[in-house]
C-alpha cells in the first residue's frame, strides 16, 4: 500500500473543449480516486441488492455518495465544488436529468444539484457519467465533511482581497475520503470567503474561513467555528484571527479531531459542532484546538508554497479583452430599453475588470416553478451561453441561481435576450421574489410542510415588477422544516414549515440577515395556516411600504422599528374578519 | 476460535477479549487477555512488578470515550491495543488510532473490534489499525477486499506519511495542462 512514488501524470487531452477554462483540472490522482469510488459504490449497491448488506449497513454508505431515500424515490445530490462549473459539466448535468431522471434538476442552497427521481440501480452509472466530467457526489450527505462552498463571484469580485478558490480546492482534496473523519457526530460544512461583503454565509457554517492579509502582507486565514442554522441557529465565533496559510490543514485536522472525539453522539439534535462550542464555551473550545494543533504544527501536513502556487496557477484570469469601462452602446441600450436597464441593475454584478459584468441568471421565475429548478434544455441553453459569452464557465450560487461570470458589456443585451428565451431573465436578484426555498414536503421526507406552493403563492401576489423593484432588497427564505435547508433564519423574512396535528403551518421570522452583519430572525408569533401565509407576508410588506423612510431598506426598517408594527399588521386578518 | 485479519492475512485469533469491567486480581488475569482500560490500569503495577507475572502476555482495549493518553507509560511494552467500535458509525476510534500511532508512537498490534466490516477497513488501515476482528455477518476473507478500495489518497496517513501535495510533481500546473491541450 506504500505509494510514495507519484506516477499520476495524465496525458489525455483537453483539446476538445472550446475554452481553456480557468478552473481546477483533475490530474490522474484526482481522476483515479473518483473512478475508484464509482467502482466501490457499484459493488456496495450490488451487495445491497443481493441482500449481502442490510439496509442499516447500506444507508451510511449510500449517504456518503449523496443518495437519500426520499418520499417518492431516491434523491441524488451532486457536488458542485465551491460553485464552479464548466459548460461541458453543465451539459452532463442536463444529460443526467434527461437520461436518468424526469428531465430536470434542482440547484440547492449549498452549491449542489439534486435529482429527485433516479432509480437506485442506475446511480452507479450516474456516478460514472459524472466522473467522466470530473464531478462526483462524494460526501454530499452523511455525517462527514460536505462540499466546501464559497463566494459565487470568487476571482472576479471588485471587493475581493484574495481569490478563495485555491483554498477551496485545497480543502476539497483534504476533506475527500479523509480517513479519520468519515463518521463524525453529524454533518460538517465549511465555507470560504475573502471579500468585503461576505457572500458565502461563513458565519452560519460549522467552519467559516476568511482568507485575509496581515500587516506584513502575508496571506493567512481567519477561523470561525460553531455557526449554523437548523434547530439551534447560532452565529459562529472567531477562534483564530490569523492562521498562517501553510498551517490551514493542520488546523482543520485539529478542529475536526476535537469535534470527532468530543462532539455529542447521544442526541442527533445536539450533535453539531455549534453545540460543543457552546457547551464548552468558545474560549475553551479554542484552547482545545490550539493544544491539538500544537502537536500537529510543522508536521507532514504543512502545505508547501509550491502547492499554493500549483493551485493558484489553475485559477488565472481568462483572456479578457482590453475594454473601456463604459461601453457606449451598452449605455445607450439601457436608456432605450427600460426592461433591459432594470435587468442590468438587478441581475448584473460589478466586475473587477473594466468593461465586464457578471450576470446572474434567475432560477426564480414567476409562475409556480420551484426556486432553483432547471430543465435539461435550460441547462444546455445556459451552457451554450457560457461558451458564447463567458469563456465556457459558470457559477452556482447558494441563492440557487446560475452565473455567467465574465460577460462583456457589449454582449449584455444579447445575453439578456437569450436569457429571456430560457426563462432565466426575471430581474429579481436581491429582491423579494428571488425566494430561497428547499424542496419541501413535495419531495423531502424530512419536511413538515410544503415550501414550493408557498413560494408560488407569494410570488403570485407580487407580480408587479415595478412594485417589487421599488421595495428594494428583501431576502425571503423558506424552509420546510427545522433543518433549515432554506436558510429561513437569515432571511429578512423567514418562513418555517411546522406540523400541527398533521396540518401544514408556517412560522414567520423577521430581521434575519446574511453577510457581514449576519443576524438571526425573530419569530413574530403563532404560525399561519397554508391559506394565511401569503396574505400575511403581503401585509408585512405593506407595513414596510408605509413606514419606510424614503429609500430605506426592509431590513433597516425592521431594525429601526422592531417587530411590533409588523406583527400587529400580520395578525390583523381581514379575510377572517370578513368571515 | 474465530479468525481475524492481521497484517493483510487471515490468521487465528490467539487473544481473548475480556469484556467485563469488573475488577480482577492480577493473579487472575489469564495469559492472552485483552483487558478493559480501567481493569488494566488497576492491575498494571502488580503485573509489571511481580517477576512471576511479568512474562504474561496481556493486551488492553479502549472504548470510544477512553483517553488513549492514559496508556502513555505502557506504549512501549504492550503487545496489543484494541479499539472498540460499538457501531461503525461511531468514528471516535479512528482518532484514537491515529493518536496511538502518531502521538504516542505505538508500534504493536492495533486491532479494531466491534462493528467492523469490509467497508470500513480501508480508512481504519490508514488510521494505523493493522488487525481487524470482523463482525459475525461477514467473513474475514471477504472483508479483506475492503483494503483494496482505493489505490491512493490525498491525506497524510499512517500508511502514507506524505500527503498528495508533497508527492505531486509541481510541474503539473495549469501551464502544463495548456501544453497538453493546445492544438499543436
Amino acid at each position: 500500500m506504500q505509494s510514495n512514488g507519484y506516477s499520476h501524470i495524465r496525458t489525455d487531452s483537453y483539446a476538445a473543449f472550446p475554452h481553456q477554462t480557468t478552473m481546477y483540472k483533475y490530474d490522474s490522482l484526482d481522476q483515479t480516486l473518483v473512478d475508484e469510488r464509482v467502482t466501490q459504490f457499484r459493488d456496495q449497491t450490488r451487495r445491497f441488492l443481493a441482500g449481502e448488506l442490510s439496509e442499516d449497513e447500506f444507508r451510511p454508505l449510500r449517504l456518503m455518495n449523496g443518495l437519500y431515500v426520499q418520499r417518492h424515490a431516491p434523491m441524488l445530490r451532486v457536488a458542485i465544488p465551491y460553485g464552479m462549473l464548466a459548460s461541458r459539466q453543465l451539459r452532463m448535468l442536463g444529460h443526467i436529468a434527461r437520461k436518468y431522471d424526469r428531465g430536470y434538476g434542482h440547484f440547492s442552497t449549498r452549491q449542489n444539484i439534486q435529482y429527485n427521481w433516479p432509480k437506485l440501480e442506475t446511480v452507479p452509472d450516474i456516478l460514472a457519467d459524472l466522473a467522466n466530467v470530473e464531478m462526483h457526489a462524494i460526501q454530499t450527505s452523511g455525517n462527514c465533511v460536505r462540499n466546501t462552498t464559497s463566494d459565487q463571484f470568487a476571482g472576479i469580485a471588485h471587493d475581493e482581497l484574495v481569490d478563495p478558490r485555491p483554498y477551496c480546492e485545497l480543502i476539497r482534496q483534504w476533506s475527500t475520503f479523509h480517513p479519520e473523519f468519515t463518521f463524525l457526530p453529524r454533518k460538517f460544512k465549511i465555507a470560504v470567503s475573502s471579500s468585503t461583503e461576505d457572500r458565502a454565509a461563513t458565519l452560519v457554517h460549522d467552519i467559516g474561513l476568511h482568507i485575509v492579509k496581515n500587516d506584513a502582507g502575508e496571506v493567512g486565514v481567519r477561523v470561525i467555528v460553531g455557526g449554523g442554522l437548523g434547530r439551534t441557529p447560532i452565529i459562529g465565533h472567531i477562534i483564530r484571527e490569523f492562521l498562517p496559510r501553510e498551517e490551514l490543514l493542520n488546523y482543520l485536522d485539529a478542529i475536526l479531531r476535537t469535534y470527532n472525539r468530543y462532539g455529542r453522539r447521544d442526541n442527533k439534535y445536539k450533535a453539531r459542532i455549534k453545540i460543543l462550542v457552546k457547551e464548552l464555551t468558545p474560549a475553551k473550545f479554542a484552547a482545545e484546538v490550539e493544544a491539538e494543533w500544537a502537536n500537529l504544527k510543522g508536521g507532514p501536513v504543512v502545505v508547501p508554497e509550491e502547492e499554493f502556487a500549483r493551485l493558484e496557477s489553475f485559477f488565472t484570469a481568462p483572456a479578457y479583452e482590453q475594454l473601456v469601462a463604459c461601453d457606449a452602446g451598452f449605455e445607450r441600450k439601457q436608456l432605450d430599453d427600460r426592461g433591459f436597464a432594470r435587468w442590468v441593475e438587478q441581475n448584473t454584478f460589478h466586475h473587477k475588470v473594466p468593461g465586464y459584468r457578471a450576470v446572474t441568471l434567475s432560477l426564480k421565475p414567476y409562475g409556480g416553478i420551484p426556486p432553483g429548478d432547471a430543465t435539461a434544455e435550460q441547462m444546455e441553453g445556459v451552457a451554450d451561453l457560457a461558451d458564447r459569452y463567458s469563456f465556457g464557465e459558470l457559477r452556482v450560487s447558494h441563492e440557487q441561481n446560475l452565473i455567467l461570470a465574465d460577460v462583456k458589456q457589449s454582449d449584455l443585451y444579447d445575453v439578456w435576450q437569450e436569457a429571456k428565451k430560457l426563462g432565466f431573465a426575471t430581474p429579481n436578484i436581491g429582491l423579494l421574489t428571488n425566494i430561497i426555498a428547499c424542496p419541501g414536503g413535495d419531495f423531502c421526507s424530512l419536511a413538515n410542510a410544503r415550501s414550493l406552493p408557498v413560494a408560488a403563492a407569494i410570488q403570485a401576489r407580487f407580480e408587479d415588477l415595478d412594485y417589487v423593484h421599488d421595495l428594494g432588497p428583501i431576502d425571503l427564505n423558506i424552509s420546510g422544516c427545522i433543518n433549515a435547508c432554506g436558510h429561513h433564519h437569515v432571511g429578512h423574512i423567514g418562513i418555517l414549515g411546522v406540523d400541527k396535528d398533521n396540518q401544514e403551518f408556517y412560522q414567520v421570522t423577521l430581521g434575519g440577515a446574511q453577510g457581514n452583519n449576519a443576524s438571526l430572525g425573530k419569530v413574530i408569533g403563532p404560525s399561519f395556516s397554508a391559506e394565511e401565509i401569503a396574505p400575511a407576508v403581503q401585509r408585512i410588506i405593506e407595513t414596510f411600504a408605509e413606514k419606510r423612510h424614503e429609500d430605506e431598506t426592509f431590513i433597516d426598517t425592521v431594525r429601526r422599528l422592531g417587530l411590533e408594527p409588523f406583527k400587529a399588521r400580520a395578525y390583523d386578518k381581514p379575510e377572517l374578519k370578513a368571515a | 476460535m474465530a479468525n481475524i485479519i492481521l497484517n493483510g492475512a487471515v490468521v487465528p485469533n490467539t487473544w481473548t477479549l475480556i469484556e467485563s469491567v469488573e475488577p480482577l486480581a492480577a493473579a487472575d488475569v489469564a495469559e492472552g487477555s485483552i483487558l478493559p482500560l480501567s481493569v488494566w490500569l488497576a492491575v498494571r503495577e502488580t503485573l509489571l512488578e511481580n517477576p512471576a507475572l511479568a512474562g504474561k502476555r496481556v493486551g488492553v482495549w479502549l472504548a470510544p470515550s477512553d483517553e488513549p493518553g492514559e496508556l502513555v507509560d505502557d506504549i512501549a511494552g504492550l503487545p496489543l491495543i484494541a479499539v472498540q467500535f460499538p457501531a461503525f458509525t461511531d468514528g471516535r476510534g479512528y482518532s484514537i488510532g491515529r493518536l496511538l500511532r502518531e502521538r504516542y508512537g505505538y508500534k504493536g498490534e492495533m486491532r479494531a473490534i466491534g462493528d467492523v466490516g469490509r467497508d470500513h477497513l480501508f480508512n481504519l488501515f490508514h488510521c494505523g489499525f493493522n488487525a481487524f476482528e470482523i463482525k459475525a455477518s461477514q467473513t474475514p476473507e471477504h472483508a479483506l477486499e475492503g483494503l483494496k478500495a482505493f489505490s491512493d489518497g490525498y491525506q497524510s496517513s499512517e500508511q502514507r506519511k506524505l500527503p498528495a501535495y508533497r508527492r505531486r510533481p509541481h510541474a503539473q500546473t495549469a501551464d502544463s495542462w495548456a501544453e497538453i491541450s493546445s492544438p499543436s
